[in-house]
């Protein structure tokens, strides 16, 4: 087992492995999320509370789930990279932030739709709302910090040090900015705010478990592109590549 | 099934179909922006191919 | 060891104080900025007291963050430059406690004046007295946690295209929950209750980021350095 591991730890041989698994998580991405939009649009009921507008909630939801999920991923991989000095994993971290940062954005603007009908005001400062933001920014941070790197190396680590001083942060952040919006916010809006309170309805649970699952798959198939691409940028000089491009 | 009620959803027609058009946008784009950085790359290595081919001459 | 270690400490710290002091420049504008920004904000918003009594807390609060912020390229840039940096880091002394020793300098001529300035900017915006002792302390326990954290910032964008926009985009995500803090505690106190509870969450940050953003800067430096 340690053996294979380190053999896929190779760029070279990930390059191939990840050539041969996109078709299939690309595959799945469709099935599953097609099932998800059938589940989400048609079989899931309107909410005695919310109505139709319930079902921006399967967007929203996942799409906030993947945005943790994500940087989770970025700065895992990132450590990996930073302890064990592996290409490849400063590569995946990388390659995930584009991804990461767009599911982050579809949250706040799944959230600001869903707000608005809710709320009556196009964006609402409520814990989730503005935790996401500063996730958002985050993203950004680590991709321009790395984008003003020209030397690989320097950027991989720096990009993965920031991640890391990030995640030790987001909880903080997280708890802060609901402090704060318990403070402020007034009490009628505080009771609409539990979207993740306990006992949802399996009406409700189902689609979002399928969308996040969807969202999952179509995560693992965008990251397997980017990290070819990235795999091959990284190891212009080699032979291989060489051969790959211009054959 | 009536269509018009449906595409309604209630009065929240707007923000529900925008919301999916809008991730839709994102899933496309996301893919789009990979395939363009891969295309981006070879290109790259191919004119890095270029070059030192010419440089050997 | 210890003894080496301390006094290599101390030689940093005065070494970076006297370089403050012949360069008051330097230190003066990031003060400046500080005044600039809270009288901006009268000016945008109209000079009602109410208004502004009620903005107090979070205009003084951001406005130090972004002075703050704005002095912390002097931090390692000058050094960089001239090589001091590099030699600094090959000492056989640690890295982290070097860093703190810069940091601290970096506070002293920056943060603490801030804290020592902020009581006439309140009365600009009409804090009320109660509420300025609050000010004061949590200014001091936060400022230290903005250079601590910043300098992680300084120590990652070192002599980077675009640095100083770049640290701020990677530094002011981090810096919110101090401002929701410190600013909390100040409206706290404006409203009559305790702000005891914001102010010792701002001294645990303090003491977390006193343990863990040195190491961070030393690292960030290494990986810069390399």
């Amino acid at each position: 087992m340690p053996l294979n591991f380190h053999k896929y730890a190779s760029p070279k041989v990930f390059y191939t492995l990840a050539g041969q698994l996109i078709p299939w998580f690309a595959g799945a991405t469709v099935l599953v999320l097609g099932y998800g939009l059938y589940q989400s649009l048609f079989v899931a009921p309107p909410d005695y509370q919310q109505g139709e507008s319930v079902r921006i909630m399967f967007i929203h939801v996942p799409a906030a789930w993947m945005s943790m999920f994500v940087y989770m991923v970025l700065a895992g991989a990132g450590a990996i990279g930073l302890i064990w000095n592996m290409k490849l994993a400063e590569m995946a971290a990388t390659a995930a932030a584009p991804i990461g940062a767009s599911f982050t954005f579809l949250a706040l603007v799944t959230g600001s739709l869903w707000g608005k009908p809710m709320w009556g005001t196009w964006w609402v400062w409520d814990a989730r709302l503005t935790s996401e933001l500063i996730l958002f920014f985050l993203y950004v941070g680590f991709m321009a910090l790395q984008a003003a790197i020209d030397d690989p190396k320097r950027a991989a680590r720096a990009g993965a040090l920031f991640a890391l001083v990030g995640v030790v942060n987001i909880p903080v952040i997280h708890f802060s900015v609901q402090w704060w919006n318990t403070l402020h916010q007034p009490a009628s809006i505080s009771s609409i705010n539990k979207i993740g309170a306990p006992a949802i309805a399996p009406s409700i649970l189902i689609p979002l478990l399928i969308m996040a699952v969807a969202f999952m798959l179509f995560f693992a198939t965008v990251l397997l592109i980017r990290l070819r691409a990235e795999i091959l940028q990284r190891e212009r000089y080699t032979s291989w590549v060489a051969e790959l491009v211009n054959p | 099934m009536n269509w018009s009620q449906y595409l309604a959803m209630g009065g929240y027609g707007l923000y529900v179909w925008t919301s999916y058009a809008v991730a839709a946008l994102v899933l496309v784009y996301n893919l789009l922006s990979a395939r363009r950085r891969t295309r981006q790359v070879r290109k790259q290595l191919q004119e890095l191919a270029r070059l030192n081919r010419a440089g050997n001459e | 060891m210890n003894n080496g270690l301390l006094a290599a400490f101390l030689c940093v710290l005065r070494r970076d104080l006297l370089l403050a002091a012949r360069k008051p420049a330097d230190v003066a504008t990031p003060l400046v900025f500080f005044a600039i920004v809270v009288s901006l904000f009268p000016l945008g918003v109209g000079p009602e007291p109410n208004v502004l009594r009620t903005l107090a807390p979070g205009v003084l609060w951001v406005a130090a963050l972004l002075a703050t912020m704005l002095s912390l390229n002097r931090l390692f840039a000058t050094d960089h430059a001239d090589g001091t940096l590099e030699l600094l880091a090959l000492s056989p002394h640690p890295l982290s406690a070097l860093t703190a020793a810069k940091v601290l300098a970096h506070w002293l001529t920056t943060g603490l004046p801030l804290v020592l300035m902020s009581p006439l900017l309140a009365t600009q915006l009409f804090l009320p007295p109660e509420a300025l002792g609050t000010l004061l302390l949590g200014l001091a326990l936060g400022t230290p946690v903005l250079s601590l954290i910043g300098s992680i910032g300084a120590g990652l964008t070192l002599g980077l295209r675009g640095g100083g926009v770049l640290l701020s985009l990677l530094v002011l995500p981090l810096y919110t929950p101090i401002l929701i803090f410190g600013a909390g505690a100040v409206t706290a106190s404006t409203l009559g209750l305790g702000p005891e509870a914001y102010l010792s969450l701002l001294g645990a940050f303090l003491a977390v980021a006193l343990g863990f953003a040195p190491w961070a800067t030393a690292a960030a430096l290494r990986i810069s350095l390399d």
